[in-house]
């Protein structure tokens, strides 16, 4: 726990600073950078607060990325038809719930196996968006503006970065305050947790299991459309087939990385957020492998100084080279293909995957124990 | 009110009902979209289900789709009843594709029987050694496979975009991003004249009846079983699950990649960006409506196959979307899974008093 509480603001900030010198070098204004950051993390942050109430109740839902596409299509469909964004938010988050409820009444009254049904309901949902969206394409939804505060949005560097952004940005840190404090400070919220951790000591109790895991179940779906909406409404904004590529399942892998916790989850979210964005401007700066590889070293360096585990002769070493790199990096400019940069977010959700997993007790700690079981009053 | 009531025993008979009962079911359901869409709903099923039946040329394609089909399936249903969810089964079909296409271009022009088995080699270890990744990390980390594998269908996709527009491009290409075509002995020999069923039907074939007797008379196939239903017990009955979860993902993921080389070299006939045409996610519906077992899974990939040559069919006779049939596919699925209820529980009408 302890290792836990230093290194993580110790992360955090080494992430920022990274980031800054990052904007710094490739001519980026990093204020700028931070707010699109914000931007692309937020329909991985709606979708992933969805999720992990819907996990805490003990049920995996594999379907967000099929509930997220539906949503950004509902949403997008939504708010061309009415003119309005705020209808198609509505709309979108009304779309997901309504598809989460097919796969809530199939798990929870039916009984079918969570896993198979979370697949089908991602296959089904990436279908029916591309048959919905085909007269969509190609259009463009009406904008969806800032609430800007007079006077205080113009600051600098505090305004942008956190005083201009669009309503489902203030909408999403409620959200998670609201997530946080109804799981962790309130009655019914104790009574989800318990659903999820033992369904049948709950159901002895007298709670209505099946009743409690579809509300979750509708909450996160509905949570996933906003996410979906989120994304062909301001982040794109268009509607593409498949627009979604993954981010439904990245927001799932979100959910272990932030351990059931919604500060973490949050935290989770603006990490990838931050990925994406980075290797998109990767992209833009045309940067060299070899400079990748420098920079890595370079985080590394800053590190191991920060956290004061090294001997000064492996500091010495380790600053000596990543200037070599450096500047060989500088010297030998060889680009790298786009493609390699894409699959940064990908593979980043597998290492953290993997870094989480790892510590079995650890990861399990949080977990619900009941997840992914099915529940039937004989037992 | 109805009540649900556990049977004693699943219901045989249910149990090769029930994709049936799901495929009626879907039918109706589809015709009800098709009637939506503004289409003539009879008309649609008939062209969808019934018309490719009636002409040669179509039932030879059926064969050609629903090799890449049944060879996936079969490998995923031997991780799914063990409850390993290789779901990557995509990715690993696009990097058996692109080592065994690999192998075909770097032999370009030589002429030789010991080629196309070469590539099939190389496709199936491609394909095996992607899956061994999500297996490798779940064994080690205790990463979960499900998000592990999917992940990797992306880096795989991109994979095959980076190589067809670097090292593996038409060299006379015009710099489109696309392989050379394969010449004429990396290309699967056709069996009938005029079609293009090639030999990766007979493979496919033949691994139906292999994985049959695997999963009923093996000892491998005991262990799968038995642990997909107790873990504990298995484990405890000797069962080695880590070597298991390895041999699952393992075989799975050498049969996408050896899907994925028969279409490269077969159908295809070359290495393009657009290859993964998404078999391997609807090979994760056949899995389910053969009902996990070898044998069903031929006929589920048949009636699937079906439905993509009569979904082609009726998208320029009907103008119905090609999205339609995904939907349709989607739809399958979920009416499994819902039916499925009543092979394991009885409907029971009870009163209001009791629980």
């Amino acid at each position: 726990m302890t290792v836990e509480r230093l290194t993580q603001p110790v992360l955090i900030t080494l992430a920022l600073v990274a980031l800054a010198v990052f904007a710094l070098i490739s001519g980026l204004d990093p204020v700028l950078l931070g707010a699109s950051i914000i931007i692309a993390a937020q329909p991985l942050l709606l979708a992933a607060i969805g999720e992990m109430v819907v996990e805490k109740s003990g049920v995996l839902n594999l379907g967000v990325e099929g509930m997220m596409i539906i949503g950004a299509i509902a949403g997008f469909a939504f708010a061309v038809e009415s003119g309005s964004p705020w209808v198609g938010f509505l709309g979108a988050a009304l779309a997901g719930a309504a598809l989460a409820l097919v796969f809530g009444v199939l798990t929870q009254v039916l009984l079918s196996n969570q896993v198979a049904t979370g697949l089908a309901l991602t296959l089904f949902g990436l279908g029916l968006a591309a048959l919905i969206g085909q007269p969509y394409s190609g259009l463009k939804p009406p904008a969806f503006g800032s609430l800007d505060i007079p006077g205080l949005s113009d600051l600098p560097v505090v305004g942008p970065l956190f005083l201009s952004h669009d309503a489902v940005v203030y909408f999403a840190l409620g959200l998670v305050i609201a997530v946080w404090l109804f799981l962790g400070r309130s009655r019914p919220g104790m009574i989800l947790r318990a659903v999820g951790e033992n369904h049948a000591a709950a159901h002895a109790l007298g709670y209505n299991v099946i009743a409690i895991r579809l509300a979750a179940i509708a909450f996160g779906g509905a949570c996933a459309g906003l996410g979906g909406a989120y994304l062909s409404l301001v982040r794109v904004p268009q509607w593409n087939e498949g627009m979604t590529a993954g981010a439904g399942w990245i927001a799932l892998a979100i959910v272990v990385f932030g351990a059931w916790k919604p500060w973490r989850v949050m935290l989770g979210a603006y990490l990838f957020g931050g990925v994406t964005i980075l290797q998109l401007n990767l992209q833009a700066a045309n940067l060299t492998p070899l400079w990748l590889l420098a920079f890595g070293l370079f985080l590394f360096a800053i590190w191991r100084t920060l956290t004061s585990r090294a001997g000064p002769i492996e500091l010495l070493l380790l600053w000596l080279g990543t200037i070599a790199l450096g500047t060989w990096s500088a010297a030998y400019p060889i680009s790298i293909q786009a493609q390699y940069l894409s699959m940064t977010p990908y593979l980043v959700t597998i290492i953290v995957l993997v870094v989480m997993s790892a510590d079995r007790l650890r990861a399990n700690q949080n977990a619900p124990a009941s997840l992914g079981q099915v529940f039937h009053k004989s037992g | 009110m109805l009540i649900l009531e556990r049977r004693p025993a699943p219901s045989r008979f249910l149990q090769l009902a029930t994709p049936v009962l799901a495929l009626i079911a879907t039918m109706i359901a589809g015709g009800i979209l098709f009637a939506f869409l503004g289409k003539n709903p009879v008309e649609a099923i008939r062209v969808i289900f019934f018309d490719p039946l009636f002409d040669s040329y179509s039932r030879s394609e059926i064969l050609v789709k629903a090799a890449p089909l049944v060879l996936i399936a079969t490998g995923l249903a031997m991780g799914f009843r063990a409850g390993i969810w290789n779901i990557g089964a995509e990715g690993q079909f696009i990097i058996g594709a692109l080592t065994g296409g690999a192998v075909g271009l770097a032999f370009y022009g030589t002429d030789g029987v010991w080629l196309l088995p070469l590539m099939a080699l190389a496709g199936a270890l491609g394909g095996c050694a992607w899956a061994m990744i999500p297996a490798i990390l779940k064994i080690r980390f205790n990463a979960n496979e499900i998000l592990v594998s999917l992940m990797l269908v992306y880096v795989a996709t991109l994979l095959l975009s980076a190589m067809v527009s670097g090292p593996l491009r038409d060299p006379d290409g015009f710099n489109f991003p696309e392989s050379r075509q394969f010449h004429d002995s990396a290309t699967l020999p056709i069996l009938m004249a005029g079609t293009r069923v090639h030999m990766g039907i007979l493979v496919a074939l033949g691994v139906v009846v292999a994985a049959y007797v695997i999963l009923a008379r093996h000892l491998l196939g005991f262990q799968i079983r038995l642990y997909g239903q107790a873990p504990r017990a298995a484990r405890f009955a000797g069962v080695r699950d880590h070597i298991l979860i390895a041999t699952c993902l393992g075989i799975s993921g050498a049969l996408a990649g050896l899907a994925g080389l028969f279409e490269a070299a077969g159908p295809v006939g070359q290495l393009v960006p657009a290859l993964p045409a998404g078999y391997g996610f609807t090979a994760i519906i056949v899995a389910f409506l053969g009902r996990l077992n070898p044998l069903g899974i031929l006929l589920a990939g048949l009636v699937m196959a079906l439905t993509y040559i009569g979904g082609e069919t009726a998208q320029f006779s009907l103008q119905i979307p090609a999205a339609a049939i995904s939907v349709f596919q989607g739809m399958l699925l979920f009416f499994l899974l819902a039916v499925d209820v009543l092979s394991t529980y009885r409907l029971r009408w009870q009163g209001r008093r009791a629980a």
